[in-house]
């Protein structure tokens, strides 16, 4: 996609914090829609979406959003973009309604149309009830959501939402990716969601950017990147299983250990679960389950990175 | 139906977000203020010597056994003296928390990812103190010299006394931008507004009792007033109000000289701490 098509792009950034290269020669573009930003913790996310605001100087690289530079528009691209961050942030002192006004009257909004606004988000992230309680004594899920709606407040044409469903109860954070989705499907504002959490990435998101260690491993829309390149196996084996594993990685398959004991393994077109049966039989492992299964974004990543990913 | 599919509306005014953020910012901290009864108490308290000397003034004027009381320039110069009690206890009261309490919560990060720079979010923190500062100092010592006229009935004293009108605002100017900077710098060094308040006090008070024991070391000299922020405040005080500086041993431009440092040190440590990420290394 080429730049101007994309609400934000990175062309051969890096970012440095001290010795540690946090970013480094990252080229990257978001499509307009709903965006994943994947990697594991570190992989460098946070850094990219603080580039992205202009919060952190780029020591290379162009960086353009909504196709302005944000080296030299700061100001213009944060008015038009909503940051949710990953980590508990509010401003002390203040009921919800209060604290969203402010923010919105922060973003350039007059205050009569700050505070109106404030109450329809918060009705909007389902906060409408406890909008006058002090934001300070809302419970972890009450702050993702308050700081969703102060992200809203000025209706900003990309969302950059790091982390939105952390620490949020299995319901807290099913409604959470609801409206994220509601947000991108129905309101038609571009968003950017930052996560570890590839399952909710996939929920939510068309394309995706995988980081890992500073750098972008894979993009695309996440149908083409789950197209196989192969057939996908879940496999456990009773026995030896770092034996079976070893030599099924000899023969240049992509295995890896997904939950618990089980497998999954990724057979190029010319092989089939007859390899494994033998591979089984050579290294002295009984096969207990073998199913077919779909490619998932953590497949995906597993290619991508390689041994990393685990 | 979600009840989140009907309220959510997209913006139909447009967004002025050029210069004004700072004015926000001002405008909640002052609102946030005097919604404490501690602070609404302190301003009371530091108004009645104004009241004081208003009632002085007008015995002066109209009571002729009283006219000992007489207002002169020196008056104000010392009113002036006499709120800096009230300079401090606004300053540890007002400002302590202005930096600390948004380091603590997190929220530099949801003020500078929004269109407003690190300066304008500083110039809002600095227009809440400044004010309130303001209002026990300038405001007060401007009603005085009103309230002069008006029991006088004549302009006489303030015509031949024009100078008083920079130099209230000037002075006050000087105390406010001084308590003001110096508080923001330490506010923005903690998270915490108690911890913040200590170290104002301390700086206050520690390098005023550096200078007292300087003054006894050298037999009562008074070349190092330039140490206490106080005893600077005051020197220069005296050359603005035209009277004869207090510390001899000190010329007034090495006092001026020392504040100017304590603001600048301020606006450095304030250009390094007001960041929307705190980098680690």
């Amino acid at each position: 996609m080429g730049e101007s098509e994309s609400i934000a792009s990175l062309d051969h950034v890096s970012v440095r914090y001290g010795k540690e290269w946090a970013l480094s020669d990252v080229s990257a573009a978001f499509p307009a829609g709903a965006v994943g930003l994947l990697g594991p913790n570190g992989a460098g996310k946070s850094t990219m979406l603080k580039a992205l605001l202009g919060l952190l100087e780029a020591d290379s690289g162009r960086i353009r959003v909504l196709d302005l530079d944000v080296a030299s528009h700061p100001l213009d691209v944060r008015a038009r973009i909503g940051y949710m961050p990953e980590s508990d942030a509010q401003i002390p002192g203040m009921n919800a309604v209060t604290f969203v006004a402010y923010c919105g009257e922060l973003s350039g909004l007059a205050a009569a149309d700050a505070m109106q606004r404030a109450h329809e988000v918060l009705f909007y992230v389902g906060l409408g009830e406890a909008r006058y309680r002090n934001v300070e004594t809302y419970s972890t899920g009450m702050k993702q959501r308050i700081k969703l709606a102060q992200a809203l407040v000025h209706d900003p044409d990309v969302l950059f939402l790091d982390e939105p469903t952390n620490g949020m109860d299995p319901k807290g954070r099913e409604e959470m990716l609801a409206l994220v989705r509601d947000i991108a499907q129905n309101k038609h504002i571009s968003l950017i969601l930052s996560s570890h959490v590839m399952p909710d990435v996939e929920s939510v998101c068309d394309s995706v950017v995988l980081m890992n260690r500073g750098t972008v491993v894979m993009q695309g829309p996440i149908a083409s990147l789950k197209s196989p390149a192969g057939r996908i196996f879940e496999v456990r084996v009773k026995g030896n299983q770092a034996a079976f594993v070893d030599l099924v990685r000899r023969q240049a398959f992509e295995c890896r250990e997904a939950d618990g004991d089980l497998l999954r393994i990724v057979l190029p077109a010319n092989a089939g679960p007859a390899d494994l049966f033998s591979s089984a039989a050579k290294s002295g492992v009984q096969v207990r389950h073998l199913k077919p299964s779909l490619p998932t974004l953590e497949d995906v990543f597993a290619q991508a990175v390689g041994e990393d990913a685990t | 139906m979600p009840i989140y599919r009907e309220r959510y509306r997209r913006r139909e005014s447009g967004l002025d977000f050029r210069g004004r953020a700072w004015v926000v910012i001002a405008a909640f901290g002052l609102r946030a203020l005097t919604r404490h009864k501690a602070f609404l108490f302190l301003l009371i308290l530091a108004w009645i010597p104004a009241v004081v000397r208003g009632v002085l003034m007008y015995a002066a004027a109209n009571i002729p056994q009283a006219s000992f009381l007489a207002t002169t320039a020196q008056t104000f110069r010392d009113f002036l003296s006499q709120q800096e009690p009230f300079v401090f206890f606004i300053t540890v009261y007002a400002g302590s928390g202005l930096i600390a309490d948004d380091i603590r919560s997190n929220a530099l990060q949801l003020y500078l990812s929004r269109p407003l720079t690190r300066t304008q979010y500083v110039a809002g923190k600095f227009a809440i103190l400044a004010t309130a500062l303001a209002l026990v100092t300038w405001l007060p010592a401007m009603v005085l010299l009103i309230v002069q006229v008006l029991f006088a009935g004549s302009v006489t004293f303030l015509r031949s006394n024009l100078y008083l009108l920079p130099a209230i605002s000037v002075f006050s100017i000087v105390q406010v931008v001084v308590a003001t900077f110096i508080m923001l710098a330490l506010s923005s060094l903690s998270k915490s507004r108690w911890f913040v308040a200590v170290m104002y006090a301390g700086i206050s008070f520690f390098s005023h009792a550096v200078f007292g024991a300087t003054r006894i070391a050298t037999g009562g000299g008074t070349a190092f007033s330039w140490i206490s922020v106080f005893a600077s405040l005051m020197q220069v005080g005296d050359v603005i109000f035209r009277l004869r500086p207090r510390f001899t041993g000190t010329p007034p431009a090495v006092s001026v000289a020392a504040l100017a440092i304590m603001v600048a040190a301020s606006i450095v440590v304030l250009s390094r701490r007001i960041r929307a990420i705190e980098v680690v290394t």
